[in-house]
Parts: C-alpha cells; structure tokens; sequence
C-alpha cells in the first residue's frame, strides 16, 4: 500500500513539472523575466522552450532526416552503451573504495595518511583528468588486453565513485558498539571474524546510501567523461550532438537528457534491490 | 564444558554462613582468584586513575559473588580484568588456575553486559548461536544446544523474532543464554539487570537464581542494588571509591532459605541489606527497610 502510494506521488511530481513547465510557457513574457541584464527565467517561445509533447512525440520520430530508425531506439542505445561503462565503474569505485576503507580501518596510520588524500581527490576538475587518464592508458597493454577509450571513461567513473564507498564504508566499519567489540574480544575473535561478523554486518546502514551516491557519481562521471574524452556512442557525445540541432529541431536535445535520467533511475533502482536483499541488516539498533 | 545443564536443581550451591575475607567457601576449586591486583589508569596531563588498588579476592566454583559499591569504584574494572578485556598494571589474576587470556581464548566464562548487545541483524536463535558458531561447533549440535537455552530462558515461541521485537527483559534473557551457550564454568555479569524496570528487574533475578542453580556456574556480578545483591549472593563485596578497593566482605547468603519472592519478605532478608548498606557507608545505619532500589 506504502510503495503504490509512494508510485502515485512520485508520478504526481512528474505531472506537476509538466504543468509548471507549461504554464510559464504559455503566461510567462516571450523574453524570458530579466532582472536588469540578467535573464532569471528563459523565454518562452518554441526553440527555448519546447512543448512537453513535442519532446515527446519527437522521441517516436526518425533521428535524422525522415529514414532511420524512431529517435528513441539511437538514444535507448546510447543508453544501455553509458549503463554499461557506468556499470564498470562503479564497481571498480566500490572495489577500490572498500578496499580503501578496510585498509584506513585496520591501520590507524593510513587513515591518517590516506583521508586527506582521498577527499582532496575529489576537488580535481574532472575535465583536467579526463584527458590524462587516456594518455597514460593508451600506453598500456599487457597480454591479450589492449586499453580502449571505453576502459578510460569507467575509470574515471569509477574515480567518483569510489569516494563516498570509501568514507562511508569506513564510518559503518567504526559504527559497532563498544559491548559488542568486546563481545567478540571475549570470543577469542580475531580481526578477519570481526570483520566478518560484526563490522561488515553493521556497516550495511552506512554502505547503502554510499552505494546510491556512487551509483548516481558513476552515472555523471561516464556521460561528462564521454564528453571530454569524446568517446562515441554513449548519451554523453548524443547530448553534445543533438545540442547543435537545437536551432532547427528544438525538442530533440531533450531526447538523450531523459536518457541520461533513465540511466541514472535504472542506477538507483539496482542499489535499491540491493537494498532490498540487505534488508535485515538494516534493522535498527534498539537498547535494552 | 558438559558439566552444565544437568538437572539438579538445588544442593550443588555451596552455603555460606560464616567466615568473611578474601576466600570464598572453599568447595572444591578456585574459580577466580586475585592477588594484589592493581590497574592505573594512566592521563596523559596529571597523576593517573588509580582505579584498583591491592584487590584480593577468591570465588569458589559454584559460588555466586557480587561485586557493589558507587560509581568509579572499580568494580566494573575488576570484571573487565577477569574478562581479560582490560589488562591488570600489576598484581596476580587466575582465572581457573591459568592467566586471564588463556581463560578468555579457552572459553571458560561467559559475559553479559549493561545492554543486551544482541546483533539487531540476527534472530534470537542466531545470536544465542554466535559463539557457538565463532568456534566451529557443528550445526546439528549447534540447533540441540540453542533449542535447550532458549527453553531455559522460557523465549521459544520467539525464537525467530529480531531483538527490536522483544522487550528489554527479553533481550537481557537472550543476553544471557548467549552467555551460557558455552556452558562456561563462570558468568561474569556487569550490571546486566541495571536498565530494567523494577518489576522486570525482579522476574530476571527469580530466573538467574533458578538458571545457576541449573548449570551451577561461578557467577561475578556487578551491580548498584543492594537488594539485588543480597537476594542472589552467597558473598557480597563491598567496594569503595578513589582510590578502588575492597572495603568489605559480607556473607549474605541464608542458610536453608529458597531464593525466591518469599525471602524478600524475610527478616533475615533485611537484616544482610543492612549489614551491606552498613559496609557500604562505613557506620551503622538506621531503618533498614527504607533500602535503595538502585
């Protein structure tokens, strides 16, 4: 009953961004609300603003010219093509990250040493690594592995989304209470069983919500890095391409934006499952 | 390890009804035992904690000690170092003939805390089967044992619940069969009825008394209940704070007297409450029924 409510009103927030939409499109002034120079508010007209139903019915028409598949099969693609890098990233972020947290809760040094570093990683402008990460990457190849521009945007996918596994893991791993360490002290429990038993257990409240975040830095990571590394056939180069139709076609830049969700929603909705297949550990402490 | 769990229920506690000091009845072996133990704690700025100062102190197999005194006693500190959970500055600390560790990593006591401290992620049986299932015990033992402790602590029909479905009682009852899982030799209890209510409170000590008349398990215990001591003791060890040390030892236990609610009532009762609240304050007191609860 809770989750169909929970359907209906996220629905309902849909259809009220519509009708917002609409409504400034059809009473706002035709150029836009300014405020002395600055434009607050976008006009209104046809090329800024386009029908809600005009992006959509666009989506069911050709990508380019009248032949070719309908828009919506080029960026459905373009989609599963993102998903599936982001995917590779966000497991490589998590691996790493966990990998990370283990290490700084083990040794008390390397949270010391390793912490600052770690969220100073993330105030590195991710165009400033994008094109680095290819060099260096072009320069590899060992067996029968050769590194493919692919392999360039999942890591730096994966560069966000290591980030919050790493410190949220690293709190869940620190959340167990003093009684149940010494619980587990008492049972003779080195630290692999504690981990185990204990710290992993308890983590989970802390590692979902992280999980979530790089799940969402993995998607955002893949479209801007397809971008700046100009790797074909993700949302991220359809964005940039469809912009510059913009002019003559002004409901089709809207296309690979609503994929772009899509894959973001698809992101969300896998660490939600995940959830759901964690869900008893995610019972609350209650204090005798 | 097997010796637990037969069904005796009474004449395996030894009686007490003379002779104070260090040693305990002396029925056999010595369960724990303390020689001029001493634990400072040490300030980074400042003189230390003298937390303990030149405790001595036997507990016999079988016997059911209390350990009572205000806050920053150490008596919370002496349990935690016959758990070997804190290590002694100096002094000597047996713990069935052998150090302390060795004690801990052989399994010989079980522990309760202030708080339950189930895994909110596990069901009653699963916590009650966690040691078992940290030593490698198999499964189809592992099921027989856990089936006979949640029946002692009377908790079957929620055998499958989480800790978050029970009562505080409860999860201290599942506290305590996770203790006995084991069947340890001694129970090292630190306050573990001291967030019940009073009713409540009352229940567990009724059950306690039947539960180690049962396994007939040495039993430390901590406590700020006078009461509560006197009722489940056969000694009572009175402790003073700052520095912390032993002020007194009082045997309470009556002879030829049941545990249970009747010997509330009872003169003889009232009159080892007084003799502990005497100790515990260090001169006579008056109005030996206006005992504190707590």
């Amino acid at each position: 009953m809770r989750r169909v409510g929970g359907l209906l009103l996220g629905l309902l927030g849909i259809l009220a961004l519509v009708v917002v939409w609409e409504v400034y499109k059809t009473l706002g002034p035709e150029a836009g609300v300014r405020l002395g120079d600055r434009a607050i508010l976008p006009r209104t007209g046809d090329r800024a603003m386009p029908h809600v139903w005009d992006m959509v019915t666009r989506l069911g028409e050709p990508a380019t010219g009248r032949r070719g598949g309908p828009l919506w099969t080029v960026v459905l693609a373009a989609c599963l093509f993102t998903l599936k890098i982001a995917a590779l990233g966000w497991v490589v972020g998590v691996l790493v990250g966990g990998a990370l947290a283990l290490l700084m809760q083990r040794l008390r040094l390397a949270e010391a040493a390793v912490l600052p570093w770690i969220v100073l990683s993330q105030t590195v402008p991710l165009i400033a690594i994008a094109p680095l990460v290819r060099r260096w990457g072009s320069s590899l190849s060992f067996g029968g592995f050769t590194w493919s521009s692919e392999h360039s945007v999942a890591v730096i996918a994966a560069y966000l989304a290591f980030f919050p596994v790493s410190v949220g893991l690293l709190r869940g791993l620190k959340a167990p209470e003093a009684t149940h360490l010494d619980l587990m002290r008492t049972y003779g429990t080195g630290w692999w069983g504690t981990l185990l038993r204990l710290r992993l257990p308890a983590s989970v409240p802390y590692l979902l919500p992280a999980l979530r975040l790089a799940a969402a830095s993995a998607v955002i990571g893949t479209v801007v890095a397809e971008v700046s590394i100009g790797l074909r056939g993700g949302v991220g180069r359809l964005v940039i391409e469809y912009a510059q139709a913009a002019g003559g076609d002004p409901a089709k830049p809207w296309a690979p934006i609503f994929g772009a969700v899509g894959v973001g929603l698809v992101a969300a909705g896998f660490v939600a499952l995940l959830g759901l297949a964690l869900r008893p550990y995610r019972r609350t402490e209650v204090v005798a | 390890m097997s010796t637990a769990m037969q069904p005796e229920p009474s004449g395996g506690r030894p009686s007490t009804s003379s002779g104070s000091g260090v040693t305990g009845p002396s029925s056999g072996g010595v369960a724990v035992r303390v020689r001029g133990l001493n634990r400072v704690f040490t300030a980074r700025r400042g003189p230390g904690v003298q937390a303990l100062v030149d405790v001595d102190l036997d507990v016999a197999e079988g016997e059911f000690v209390s350990l009572i005194g205000p806050s920053g006693c150490g008596k919370s500190t002496l349990l935690r170092l016959v758990a070997d959970l804190d290590e002694p500055t100096s002094g000597e600390l047996a713990v069935f003939g052998k150090s302390a560790r060795q004690a801990r990593l052989d399994q010989d006591y079980g522990i309760a805390f202030q708080q339950a401290g189930l895994l909110p992620w596990r069901t009653v049986t699963a916590n009650i089967e966690l040691p078992l299932a940290l030593h490698g015990v198999d499964k189809r033992s592992r099921r027989n044992r856990v089936a006979e402790l949640i029946e002692l602590i009377g908790l079957t029909e929620f055998a499958g619940s989480y800790p978050d479905q029970l009562s505080g009682g409860m999860q201290q009852r599942v506290a305590i069969a996770r203790a006995l899982a084991e069947s340890p030799r001694l129970l090292l209890m630190d306050e573990p009825f001291g967030a019940l209510d009073e009713m409540t409170r009352e229940r567990m000590q009724n059950e306690l008394v039947r539960i180690c008349a049962e396994t007939r398990a040495a039993v430390v215990f901590v406590t700020h209940s006078i009461p509560e001591a006197v009722f489940l003791s056969d000694r009572v060890v009175v402790m003073s704070p700052r520095p912390g040390r032993i002020a007194d030892v009082v045997p309470v236990r009556i002879p030829g007297a049941e545990r249970d609610d009747a010997l509330r009532e009872q003169d003889a009762f009232f009159r080892a409450v007084a003799s502990v609240r005497e100790a515990l304050h260090g001169a006579p007191v008056d109005a030996p029924r206006g005992v504190e609860n707590r």
